[in-house]
């Protein structure tokens, strides 16, 4: 393990002043991905900021009737509030699929959205990735793409070795239940406070595979923001995975049917971000919530899909997986007459 | 025919003398071993998949404060013999594999050996390499023998003929995957050179036999026996890939030797045992069968192809079931091997059998489902007389009472497959096999001190119960109570003892115990003094030639398979074995249903995702290496009959470590297919496979 500095700062303001000082230091808040890059070699800092006891633990209500979830609330907590899981079931669901009991315990608001891609050639620092050594290749491409993307992705196979190309997906179930809720990231940075809708927290890879996000560096998340939902809304949140447990999604489904019955759906394990299936919404905007019509929207959703090709036959089965997913999803959020 | 041994302790349902050290944290691992001052290795490890060393920049990592050694081709001692090439570590620049050890880095921290070791810059010769398997390279050889000396090609009859002359014939693929044994203990030693003198080295190091690893040390450090002690009280599973050790062991002597009077301690990271630990070939299983419309086999055929590493062979035994398992006037198996630049395969519980339980057992479900018999009524009729391949009678072969208790306690009865809401329901059966095995050498010693009888013997306790049932086996030699009974295990100051592998403990040592244990009533009587001690050794214990020795079992499957998703989930698994007399039922339970539960991991989860590419296993951790969890697992039984065998030992035992594995993936598969519709015949089932079939 390369040797770093630790520092834990007496306020959130000391903690963004030393990262920003600092062009290679990273905030720790549970460490459950954190530490296992500086183990790997994958995250190599010269000073570790420890942010756990800084910012909010608590999980209170706001004016307008939703959520926040302070960064330092932990996975476990927030799936066990009532609140969360009266009002945000497809967030207590979520969290509750992901990872451990152990891991659950440790494990943040802040730092969940934020833990990296599990492509095994990220975490395996002697091999090429353009994600943890900009410019050196991908070598997902035509490898091990069990996990990999296939929406967000070029509409040809991308070129292993360019600097732009990779085809991970973000790993976390939590990020899949709050992009679909429309939540708020509260972020304190070196500029102030800026809010940032959590559809927008995570980005493609575009030219720079190595930025999972929008945030800049010494952009402290502060708190997530759940916005109230509408009185008798339901919602869901469907995994699949070989393993019954431990196990990250082949892919995911983030489900929430409003009383108007306009659809939100979001989808994990298929892309760089969590994937808001904003085309299946615009579909459905205004139709009636049948199977059919589920049907058509998730069709237009997956039109410009990318199967990646790759050992033990690549992840093409994905695209049908998704939509077999969103249909049951789906229909376990209808009521009965309609399903 | 022996007599058996009368039973008192054994059949006990008695707790594992070890449990509460374990459970306690008290039980001391190799890694762990309290040693004044160690020093800490790490590996340097080759980034290509072949060519040559051609330089190595070592001379910042050496002036580093807290560095107290780093060791390379170019500078590391040469060993007596080299002859064995994973052991001959750091004795040449070649490079047959990914991941090969090319240095070792020791220092004052685990974590600053790591950092060196990973900072040390290499320079290859890198050559094309060539990693990948396919039973139609053009390079495929026979091997002159297959693991654990069984002939590579049998023949008998005529298969072809058979084929064409059948009235129902089956023609098939089956393929198995790579797997890792991923034992939850890391293969670790902990070494110690003596200052003085011409060398006495301690090991204490995670093996499944302390002799045979020291043997192994001798050889290759030139060393007597008389010059190595290796200590092992417990180890944290193994597999069989703590069976023969592995180069680390070697490079962590090595290392140590740089260092006289200092412990040097290395463990392997998880990724490392991927590499150098050794893994279960992948397998590609080409059957024929041949039957008659009642289902009578004319033919049975499997011709093997799998890998080995061109830096050592390694050929497992995959088509050995097949010569026994059922009657067929016409049989043959054949196993051809592809060398390729890949790690090197070895030991994995139940090698052979395991693999090559799979295709045959899937092939006869495909048989029963094209002559519309029921699977096992198709097995009850091919039911060999005698054992096919050596024409000698069964020691006890039960496979019959197996299958059919197995049916009366699953249910068997009665439809197969049925829609339970979102659900597709199915069970299937397959059969169980392991060969009952008795190692040729193992001694022990027994003296009677204060007042209790003290037995002394190398073997090794992987977590099996032998810290517990070696007690009960020597209590009834002696016809004294187990309580008065302590065994000692584990080091190489106590006699030689054989691997624990083949299943073959129990029976081996337990031999040599009763041995030891009869010739101390006979030269003492029932009331020695203290100090009286006699020993006895397995070869003098009785044989019997003139039978087949094997144990049976049926293993039963319901699978359920989400009508969406093509999640597949296993609520219910249930075996009966028939494995002779069980000395501990608790420890036997254990064995089985673990054995069990591994081959339900190897049917949907475990697969060595293989890079051929890099010449890499991808998923190369815990995290995305799936193993079967606890929720993956429902309701788990294992059952046995009574059997009674005169003929395999005086125990009556047949050893029960591997069985539960055999078989399981096959049964998983034929409850998938009873349940979809979709056959799969290449390992792990997994969802991607199903949903083209689904509705
Ligand atoms: C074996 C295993 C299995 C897992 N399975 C799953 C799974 O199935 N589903 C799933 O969703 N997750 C899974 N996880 C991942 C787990 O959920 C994450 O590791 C965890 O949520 C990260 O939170 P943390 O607080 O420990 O973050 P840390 O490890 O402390 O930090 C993660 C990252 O976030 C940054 N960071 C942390 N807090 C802040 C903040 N307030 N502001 C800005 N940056 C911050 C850190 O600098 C770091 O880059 C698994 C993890 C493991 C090890
Ligand atoms: S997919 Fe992305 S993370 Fe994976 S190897 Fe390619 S660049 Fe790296």
């Amino acid at each position: 393990m390369k040797p770093f500095a630790y520092a834990r700062p007496g306020d959130v303001a000391e903690a963004v002043r030393d990262v920003v000082a600092e062009p290679n230091a990273v905030f720790l808040a549970g460490g459950t991905n954190l530490v296992d890059h500086l183990r790997l070699g994958v995250a190599r800092p010269d000073l570790v900021v420890d942010v756990r006891t800084l910012t909010s633990r608590e999980v209170t209500d706001l004016p307008d009737g939703g959520l926040r979830l302070g960064a330092a609330s932990t996975n476990s907590q927030v799936a066990a509030d009532p609140r969360v899981r009266e009002r945000w079931p497809v967030l207590a669901q979520a969290l509750l699929a992901g990872a451990t009991g152990q891991l659950r315990n440790m494990a943040t608001t802040g730092g969940n959205p934020l833990q990296r891609t599990r492509c095994v050639y990220f975490q395996d620092v002697t091999t090429p990735c353009n994600k943890r050594e900009p410019g050196s290749g991908c070598s997902a491409v035509g490898g091990y793409t069990r996990y990999h993307a296939v929406l967000g992705t070029p509409a040809v196979l991308p070129d292993p070795a360019a600097p732009e190309s990779c085809i991970a997906t973000h790993p976390s179930d939590m990020a899949v239940a709050l992009a679909v809720l429309d939540a708020r990231v509260q972020v304190l940075g070196p500029n102030g406070e800026r809010t940032i809708p959590f559809t927008e927290l995570h980005r493609l890879p575009g030219d720079d595979p190595s930025r999972d996000t929008v945030l800049e560096h010494g952009e402290l998340i502060t708190a997530i923001d759940l916005p109230a939902l509408p009185a008798g809304t339901r919602s869901a949140y469907r995994k699949v995975r070989d393993r019954a447990s431990y196990a990250f999604a082949l892919v995911s489904v983030a489900a929430v049917v409003p009383p108007d019955g306009e659809l939100r759906l979001a989808l994990g394990g298929v892309a760089h971000k969590p994937w808001r299936a904003t085309r299946a919404e615009e579909v459905l905007r205004g139709q009636q919530l049948t199977e059919d019509a589920v049907r058509a929207a998730i069709a237009a959703e997956l039109a410009d899909a990318q199967p990646q090709p790759g050992i033990d036959s690549g992840n093409g089965f994905k695209i049908p997986l998704v939509a077999r997913t969103v249909l049951a999803t789906v229909r376990g959020l209808l009521p009965e007459e309609q399903s | 025919m022996t007599d058996l041994l009368q039973p008192h302790a054994i059949g006990q349902d008695l707790v594992r003398r070890d449990g509460e050290l374990k459970v306690r944290g008290t039980a001391t691992y190799a890694y762990e071993t309290p040693v004044e001052h160690p020093a800490y290795a790490h590996p340097v490890q080759a980034t290509i998949a072949r060519g040559r060393v051609t330089a190595m920049d070592t001379a910042a990592a050496e002036a580093l404060d807290g560095v107290l050694a780093v060791l390379t081709p170019f500078n590391a001692e040469r060993l007596a013999d080299a002859s064995d090439a994973e052991y001959a570590v750091l004795q040449g620049q070649d490079v047959g594999f990914r991941g090969q050890l090319i240095g070792v880095v020791v220092a004052e921290t685990s974590e600053l050996a790591r950092e060196v070791a990973d900072g040390i810059a290499v320079r290859y010769d890198e050559q094309p390499h060539d990693a990948e398997l396919s039973a139609d390279r053009p390079d495929l050889y026979a091997p002159e023998q297959v693991n654990a000396g069984h002939e590579t090609d049998t023949a008998e009859g005529d298969v072809a003929a058979a084929m064409a002359a059948a009235e129902v014939t089956l023609e098939r693929t089956y393929s198995t995957a790579m797997y890792h044994n991923n034992p939850l203990e890391p293969h670790a030693t902990t070494a110690l050179w003596e200052p003085a003198g011409d060398g006495f080295l301690t090991l204490w190091d995670s093996t499944q036999g302390v002799h045979p690893d020291r043997a192994a040390v001798c050889q290759v450090f030139g060393l007597d026996q008389e010059q190595v002690r290796v200590v092992c009280p417990y180890v944290g599973g193994g597999f069989g890939s703590k069976g023969l050790p592995h180069a680390n062991v070697m490079l962590t002597a090595l290392a140590a030797r740089a260092l006289p009077g200092r412990p040097v301690k290395l463990a392997l990271t998880r990724q490392q045992m991927f590499v150098l630990a050794g893994y279960r070939t992948p397998t590609i299983q080409r059957m024929q069968l041949a039957a008659d419309s009642r289902g009578r086999l004319s033919a049975i055929a499997i011709d093997v192809v799998e890998q080995t590493s061109k830096v050592k062979e390694f050929a497992e035994q995959t088509g050995v079931p097949t010569r026994m398992m059922y009657a067929s006037p016409s049989r043959r198996s054949t196993h051809r091997l592809a060398a390729l630049d890949v790690p090197i395969p070895s030991w994995m519980r139940a090698p052979g059998e395991c693999p090559g339980m799979f295709g045959p057992e899937v092939a006869m479900d495909e048989l029963a489902e094209e002559l519309d018999i029921d699977p096992i009524e198709l097995r009850v009729r091919n039911e060999p007389e005698v054992d096919p391949e050596t024409g000698k009678p069964w020691s006890s072969r039960n496979l019959v009472r197996c299958l059919r208790e197995g049916a009366e306690r699953f249910g068997w009865s009665g439809p197969r497959a049925h829609r339970d809401g979102d659900w597709l329901v199915g069970t299937g059966v397959a059969s169980s096999v392991y060969p009952t095995m008795r190692q040729a050498t193992s001694t022990a010693n027994l003296r009677y001190e204060d007042g209790r009888y003290v037995a002394e013997i190398g073997a090794a306790d992987l977590g099996t119960g032998a810290w517990t049932i070696l007690p009960q086996i020597t209590a009834d030699a002696l016809g004294v109570d187990v309580a008065d009974v302590d065994v000692r295990i584990g080091d190489t100051r106590y006699p030689v003892a054989s691997v624990a592998g083949g299943s073959s403990g129990t029976n081996t040592w337990g031999s040599a115990l009763v041995v030891a244990a009869r010739e101390f009533r006979t030269k003492f009587g029932a009331d020695p003094r203290d100090g009286d001690e006699a020993s006895g050794d397995v070869d003098q214990a009785a044989q019997d030639d003139t039978h087949s020795p094997y144990a049976f079992g049926a293993q039963f499957v319901e699978a359920r398979v989400n009508a969406d998703t093509g999640e597949i989930r296993v609520p219910r698994l249930l075996g009966v074995f028939g494995v002779g007399r069980v000395v501990n039922p608790r420890t036997a339970r254990s064995q089985l249903i673990g054995g069990m539960t591994m081959g339900l991991s190897m049917a949907l989860h475990e697969t060595s995702a293989w890079d051929p590419r890099i010449g890499q296993v991808a998923n190369h951790d815990l995290a995305e290496y799936h193993i079967t969890v606890n929720a993956d697992v429902g309701e788990i039984e294992a059952h046995w009959i009574d059997e009674h065998d005169p003929y395999v030992n005086v125990m009556g035992s047949k050893g029960i470590g591997e069985i539960g594995i055999v078989g399981t993936a096959a049964a998983v598969v034929n409850a998938v297919h009873s349940a979809t519709g979709v056959r799969v015949r290449d390992l792990p089932v997994t969802l991607d496979k199903l949903l083209p079939g689904l509705p």
